[in-house]
């Protein structure tokens, strides 16, 4: 048995140690808005949160995590209000099939803590993670948006 | 505002004798008198509308949501009809099921070739027409006025003289008990209110917190899950596999077979299943392909660059005479290459199969199909089946013609009847099991006059038949008439737009071992790059600025777009130090489209800069869904022309993961500026056309920079390295 701690409740699952956390929160736990792509860290469809930190949930044991703080898309709305990277891709209407973007948003909230106001290289360098409908222009009009809006909060 | 592609199945309860219609093929366009009503009671206006008490407007969707922004496009022509409130429009898929039952009341369900909304316009703003004059009936006989005193607005109907004002949900029971009027007539463009506007998506808000249901996502009660293993060459079959290794591992429940070419090991995750697939010894019979490799098809393609042709797709004058009496032959050959489509959603679905029903939840491009391929490998009746579409995680043609996804599933629910089984492709097999972009070589010969008029000009394509591969029942002859796609001499869907008096445009089929399929784009990417380039070399021959050159032989429509594009990247103004343009136009999916494209070439390096897209798709039913659409496709074709080449060794495909098919990723993008030009004349596609005048316009901007032509794709460094 691993002891998880996932969107802020405890867990208890019982599956091989080197299973990717990936699959424990699709399969076990049922939370399915964090996406399989590749299963090699190369897509980032399956980034979520751990202790605040993005990471590649294909690449991430469950072994390793437990009693750490993960967060995936579902928890990142709080009572009821959109995050304001959530906030900036509604407001830009970024996905088109949507299925990268819960990887995509999580990568950009990881790095919007890091770089409140993060340059096109930054974006660059940090937002590698593949949409095959080619939303990028969106998406880097969404986190200038975000990050001003951040900006801006109290 | 919320929406719904209910995974639980949806049932209509129908009264009257359309429940037992059976399944009556082709397409009417009944608007059934018969009283339907939705899961929650709530009854039918006409089959596109329901509206609940709390006037929320349902609007049923047959066509497939993969991105392309159709849901939402579709739901604004039903909307503008009806005449409601947008805020309160909400959009639901049926299921085909559904619409045999009932003589396919809402028409077509396939999503490719760019026809979401270009083939079903009509039909659906009819339906939301038929609604609202239901729905002013309904309130002007509450009310027992003349209905001409009745006016709807935004879903309430107000009696003019009187003032009084009811809303559509208060008057929807009574309208849908009324007899559907025979015919009505459409708002005109210039009218619209909904229809035309930039209006936001309305499934965004669910891809924001990860609540849309993928076909990946779909789960059952007791459901299982299978990983998949085909023969790594294609044509290969499965000669035995070692079941007792694999028994004892954890969850893993059963192992199974899938026809003669495949196996699947069926476990409680799909971690477990894949786990023991990896653990599973296979013996495989390679068979004959396994000779297959690059330098086999290059070969064979090659030959049939000089062979007789397999058809002639455009002909005008006679174009040996003109070779012969030529000032000057200008001749190229190019290549284009093998693709993947490499969705992000890998390949699934889920079936549960019993002897007396099967259903499937599948991420599908066309219901229809896959619902028939579903009860086809069920082997049972198809009214004895169902497939619940759910959101698809992009499509590009992979989820469109093939079907091999559904049929796989249900083979493997076969052999565990009463369990729903999610089978669920790994990325690597995915890869190696796509149907690819066609392979081809195309021979451009040109011929000039002593005025350095075009004067003749013979295309040779030598290669691959999608429809050969994934639909030879649809040949003709022995001939793939999509093979002239955007070469055609006339025709709404794909003209070649050059007026050259002396013609011949003609296709030597070869088709190699590994599967073709349809790829965003479908034929019309090699046929532009084609056309395209060597139009740019012609230019050069002659002297000739590109843009001046072509619009001398440019038909109207594909001169306008072309010269729009141009124009708005300032064509023939200085551009920014080192940056070079190029261009690019074609006729694809009843569209026309172009592109400018600005590039760098830095240590052999191509740096795509900006790209300016204009289209002309006839009607713009939501302009800002098309921008989308014309900036998404951009990226998916410069992806390929950047990296995009599947090899091809041992009669299987190299490439297995993104490590080794490399896409477009952020740092790449290039601005993307794009015109909409509707010209109110027809209805063209949107998705796709653009896709194809990406890589040409490219490449041509590419020799600006460079002096290098590139006539084989992906670019290459090593091409343009001492440049």
């Amino acid at each position: 048995m691993t002891a998880l701690f996932i969107n802020g409740k405890s867990h208890e699952v019982d599956v091989e140690s080197n299973t990717p956390l990936l699959w424990v929160l699709r399969d076990t736990i049922g939370l399915t808005g964090t996406k399989y792509g590749c299963g090699i860290a190369q897509c980032g469809a399956c980034t979520v949160h751990i202790d605040g930190v993005a990471a590649r949930s294909c690449q991430v044991p469950v072994g390793t995590v437990g009693g750490r703080a993960i967060t995936t898309i579902e928890a990142l709305a709080q009572n009821g209000k959109l995050h304001p990277v959530q906030q900036a891709w509604l407001d830009f209407d970024v996905p088109q099939c949507g299925y990268c973007q819960s990887g995509m948003m999580m990568a950009v909230v990881a790095l919007l803590k890091e770089k409140p106001k993060p340059t096109d290289a930054d974006i660059d360098a940090a937002i590698t993670n593949i949409c095959r409908c080619g939303t990028y222009q969106r998406i880097r009009a969404a986190i200038h948006a975000a990050a001003n809006a951040q900006k801006e909060r109290p | 505002m919320t929406y719904m592609a209910n995974l639980s199945r949806r049932s209509f309860v129908i009264a009257g004798a359309a429940a037992g219609a059976g399944l009556a093929l082709g397409f009417k366009l009944p608007f059934s008198p018969d009283l339907v009503r939705a899961d929650d009671g709530t009854p039918e206006i006409d089959a596109w509308v329901v509206i609940r008490p709390d006037d929320t407007v349902v609007i049923r969707i047959m066509r497939s949501e993969m991105g392309q922004g159709t849901l939402t496009g579709l739901a604004q022509l039903v909307a503008e009809e009806l005449e409601c409130d947008w805020s309160k429009v909400t959009a639901e898929f049926p299921t085909p099921g559904e619409n045999l039952a009932r003589n396919r009341v809402w028409g077509e369900s396939n999503t490719t070739g760019s026809r979401g909304i270009r083939e079903s316009n009509e039909y659906v703003r009819k339906g939301g027409a038929i609604a609202r004059v239901m729905l002013i009936q309904a309130a002007a006989n509450a009310w027992n006025v003349p209905v001409s005193e009745c006016s709807p607005a935004n879903g309430l109907i107000t009696h003019q003289p009187s003032g009084r004002s009811v809303t559509y949900g208060k008057v929807a029971d009574a309208a849908a008990k009324l007899t559907p009027p025979a015919d009505v007539p459409l708002t005109p463009t210039k009218d619209w209110k909904i229809a035309g506007k930039p209006l936001k998506r309305l499934d965004t808000p669910d891809k924001l917190v990860g609540k849309t249901k993928y076909g990946i996502d779909v789960r059952l009660p007791g459901m299982l899950y299978g990983a998949i293993a085909a023969c790594p060459v294609f044509g290969g079959t499965l000669k035995s596999y070692d079941e007792a290794t694999v028994r004892g591992m954890p969850g893993v429940q059963h192992v199974v077979r899938i026809g003669d070419f495949a196996v699947a090991v069926v476990a409680d995750s799909w971690w477990r299943a894949k786990t023991a697939l990896e653990a599973l010894p296979v013996v495989w019979d390679e068979g004959k392909n396994v000779t297959v490799s690059d330098a086999t098809i290059a070969d064979f393609l090659k030959e049939g660059l000089d062979a007789e042709p397999t058809a002639v797709g455009n002909q005008a004058g006679d174009v040996r005479a003109a070779m012969a009496g030529a000032a000057k032959v200008v001749e190229a050959v190019y290549a284009f290459p093998y693709r993947i489509h490499a969705a992000v959603e890998p390949m699934n679905a889920t079936a549960l199969y019993t002897p007396e029903r099967c259903e499937v939840w599948a991420p599908t491009q066309n219901g229809e199909d896959a619902l028939r391929a579903a009860a086809q490998a069920a082997g049972l009746p198809l009214e004895k089946c169902d497939l619940h579409k759910t959101f698809v995680g992009g499509g590009f043609g992979r989820r469109g013609g093939p079907t091999d996804f559904v049929r796989h599933a249900v083979a493997v629910a076969k052999q565990v009847p009463g369990v729903p089984i999610k089978l669920l492709w790994s990325r690597e097999e995915d890869t190696t099991h796509d149907t690819y972009h066609p392979i081809t070589q195309c021979r451009m010969r040109a011929a000039l006059d002593a005025n350095n008029k075009l004067i003749g000009l013979h295309m040779r394509i030598s290669g691959q038949s999608i429809l050969a591969s994934l639909a030879p029942a649809r040949l003709q002859n022995g001939k793939d008439p999509i093979a002239f796609q955007s070469l055609n001499p006339g025709g709404a869907e794909g003209a070649f737009g050059y007026e050259v008096p002396n013609l011949l445009i003609d296709h030597a089929m070869r088709n190699p071992s590994i599967p073709a399929g349809f790829w965003r784009g479908v034929n019309s990417n090699h046929n532009a790059l084609y056309v395209e380039c060597f139009m740019d070399e012609l230019a050069h021959a002659t002297g000739e600025n590109p843009l001046a050159f072509r619009l001398k032989y440019l038909k109207p429509k594909h001169a306008a777009v072309l010269q729009a594009a141009a124009a708005k990247a300032g064509y023939g103004t200085p551009a920014p130090q080192g940056v070079y343009r190029g261009l690019a136009q074609v006729m694809a999916n009843a569209s026309y489209v172009a592109a400018c494209a600005e590039v760098s070439v830095e240590n052999g390096r191509v740096m795509v800069r900006r790209m300016v897209g204009a289209t002309n798709c006839g009607h713009a039913v939501n302009p800002e869904l098309i921008t989308r659409q014309v900036e998404g496709s951009f990226v998916y074709g410069l992806s390929s022309l950047l990296y995009g080449e599947c090899t091809v060794r041992g009669g299987r495909i190299e490439q297995t993961n993104f490590d080794t098919w490399q896409v477009m990723r952020i740092d790449e993008m290039p601005k993307v500026d794009v015109v909409v030009m509707p010209d109110g004349e027809f209805w063209g596609g949107v998705g796709e056309p653009t896709i194809s005048v990406a890589a040409p316009a490219v490449l041509n901007a590419v020799f600006a920079a460079t002096g290098k032509r590139l006539r084989s794709i992906p670019i290459k460094e090593s091409d343009l390295r001492s440049a």
